[in-house]
């Protein structure tokens, strides 16, 4: 290769670079784009609407809506605490196992691979109730920390295989300046691969936390207070069944389509930095 | 004594595809103390891969290397510490994108070296001076051009004060403009005593710089002598063939 495609070549790589830094969304509603009209519409239409009519029933149908809404309303901050505690173990669990999934260590890379796999084989609410009784069985936990416990063992796997997708797309020359720098491949890691891989994977992050915040109402079936288990309890007074539903999910849709919105910002915010 | 002796060396690749590809083969090079070694040659000739195989960015298959009296294919060997002593310059710069260039150049002195973080700046900032970007030390790669980039990667080696600089082909990704201003840095670099050795196809460079150059083909040293020798004798045919197609 001539110097000049060489350079060319060299140009094209930096493309490549460029474009790592967007990292696929796995699941979770819509998440509206500034360049991307349709999609914008959509989330508005959908935001609107569920605003709206939960305005509207809570606000005109005080009987029996306003009453559901404010005892649902109370298992929020049970969701969120859940679901914030679940994320950050989460994290830590997926980080590791995102290193052991690019380790040199034979073994540290089955074990990795082992875990993800029989986490995404078996269902989410089978893997709770399991994880739950398990954990009751040795130890005498209370609801919300083994609903935290359970969650970020579920959600860590896939934070795992996010978080070593994210190491890979760190370009090999980081690594190869590190090491060549004197650094260990431990350093390497903590200074320069993982803050870097901390960066691309956040808004991927924010959308595992959203799914999660979903995710977590099937907790509610065995052991807390949140948002569907309130729902469920003002049933069993009052048998309102459809109307207690339509409240529940019109809370979890607003929560939902207001942090993808955020998640949304955080992503165009990061694009901008890249 | 800084220098590097390259005896034998042998590299072979199993590729994704099961062939076995054989990078380097059977070369011998020799780079003394203060010497300004320039490998030539055309591409995939095997030049980075010997390169590599200097500070172990790729393991030997054969042969032995022995830097500054270190025998580093052998299994006792503290790679970690003749990488201290060898400092590398890549043709991407690999500057690492999420720390300024103060910060690039005081990381591995701080992590590596463990002196303090004040001394590290004080170093720092010296050697952007000595570079010519004083005034970028606060600024992020995505912030500098290509020319500057590679100036804060130069300057980044230099941090661990080696005895060795290697230079893999350091400009070519650089635009016409952006060339000069990094030659310059290597040239100083060069007069001050470093011993260097490096790829480039900047042949201006190679007669300016060079204490010897060696043309690389096909995995193997073809030929070697002084800049004038090499580019205006060339004894060996492919020599003079790849010359021709250069110029
Ligand atoms: N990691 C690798 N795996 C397989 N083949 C490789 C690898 N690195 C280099 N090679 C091959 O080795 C040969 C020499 O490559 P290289 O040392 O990069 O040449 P040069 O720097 O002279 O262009 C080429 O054929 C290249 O395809
Ligand atoms: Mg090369």
């Amino acid at each position: 290769m001539s110097p000049i495609e060489n350079r060319k070549a060299n140009k094209i790589k930096h493309e490549e670079i460029r474009r790592y830094k967007i990292i696929q969304m796995t699941d979770g509603v819509l998440i509206p784009k500034k360049n991307d009209g349709s999609v914008l519409n959509s989330w508005r239409v959908t935001f609107i609407f569920s605003i709206a009519l939960l305005f509207t029933l809570v606000v005109f149908f005080p009987d029996p809506y306003r009453k559901i809404f404010l005892f649902v309303i109370t298992g929020i901050p049970v969701t969120f605490q859940a679901t914030i505690c679940a994320i950050i173990g989460a994290v830590l669990i997926g980080t590791l196992t995102g290193l052991g999934a690019v380790s040199k260590h034979k073994i540290i890379n089955i074990i990795s691979g082992v875990y993800v796999e029989l986490i995404r084989g078996i269902p989410l609410l089978v893997q709770l109730i399991f994880i739950y009784y398990a954990l009751g069985r040795f130890f005498s936990l209370d609801g919300m920390l083994s609903a935290i416990i359970a969650l970020s063992i579920c959600f860590g796997a896939y934070m795992g295989e996010i978080v070593r997708a994210g190491i890979q797309a760190i370009p090999k020359g980081q690594m190869e300046a590190a090491i060549a720098l004197g650094m260990s491949r431990a350093q390497a890691f903590r200074f320069v691969i993982l803050p870097q891989t901390l960066k691309i994977v956040l808004p991927a992050i924010g959308n595992e936390f959203i799914s999660m915040l979903k995710d977590s109402s099937l907790v509610s079936a065995i052991a807390l207070s949140d948002i569907l288990k309130r729902g469920r309890e003002y049933i069993s007074r009052t048998f309102l069944s459809l109307e207690t539903m339509l409240i529940v999910a019109l809370v979890y849709l607003t929560i939902t389509l207001l942090l993808s919105w955020l998640v949304g910002k955080l992503e165009e915010r990061m694009n901008e930095n890249a | 004594m800084p220098n590097i002796e390259i005896k034998n060396l042998d590299k072979t690749f199993l590729a994704k595809d099961g062939t076995l590809v054989e990078a380097v083969k059977n070369a011998n090079l020799e780079v003394k103390s203060k010497e300004v070694v320039v490998i030539i040659g055309p591409s995939g000739s095997g030049k980075s891969t010997l390169l590599r195989c200097v500070n172990k960015l790729e393991i030997p298959t054969g042969g032995s290397i022995v830097v500054d009296g270190i025998n580093i294919t052998s299994k006792q060997t503290d790679i970690r510490k003749v990488r201290e002593e060898v400092g590398m310059v890549f043709q991407a710069f690999n500057l690492f994108p999420h720390l300024t260039a103060l910060e690039n150049i005081t990381l591995a002195p701080i992590k590596v070296k463990k002196i303090s973080k004040l001394e590290a700046n004080k170093q720092g900032l010296a050697l952007l001076e000595r570079v010519g970007l004083s005034e970028k030390a606060q600024s992020y790669p995505a912030q500098l051009s290509g020319g500057q980039q590679q100036r804060v990667a130069i300057a980044r080696s230099l941090a661990m004060e080696p005895q060795i600089m290697l230079f893999d082909e350091p400009t070519s990704a650089l635009d016409p403009e952006m060339i000069k201003e990094v030659l310059d840095v290597m040239t100083d670099l060069a007069k001050s005593g470093m011993t260097m050795l490096l790829v480039t196809h900047e042949m201006g460079f190679a007669r300016a710089a060079a204490t010897k150059v060696i043309f690389m083909d096909e995995g193997t040293v073809i030929e070697e002598g002084t800049p004038d020798q090499l580019f205006d004798h060339p004894k060996n045919k492919r020599t003079k063939d790849f010359l021709d197609s250069i110029l």
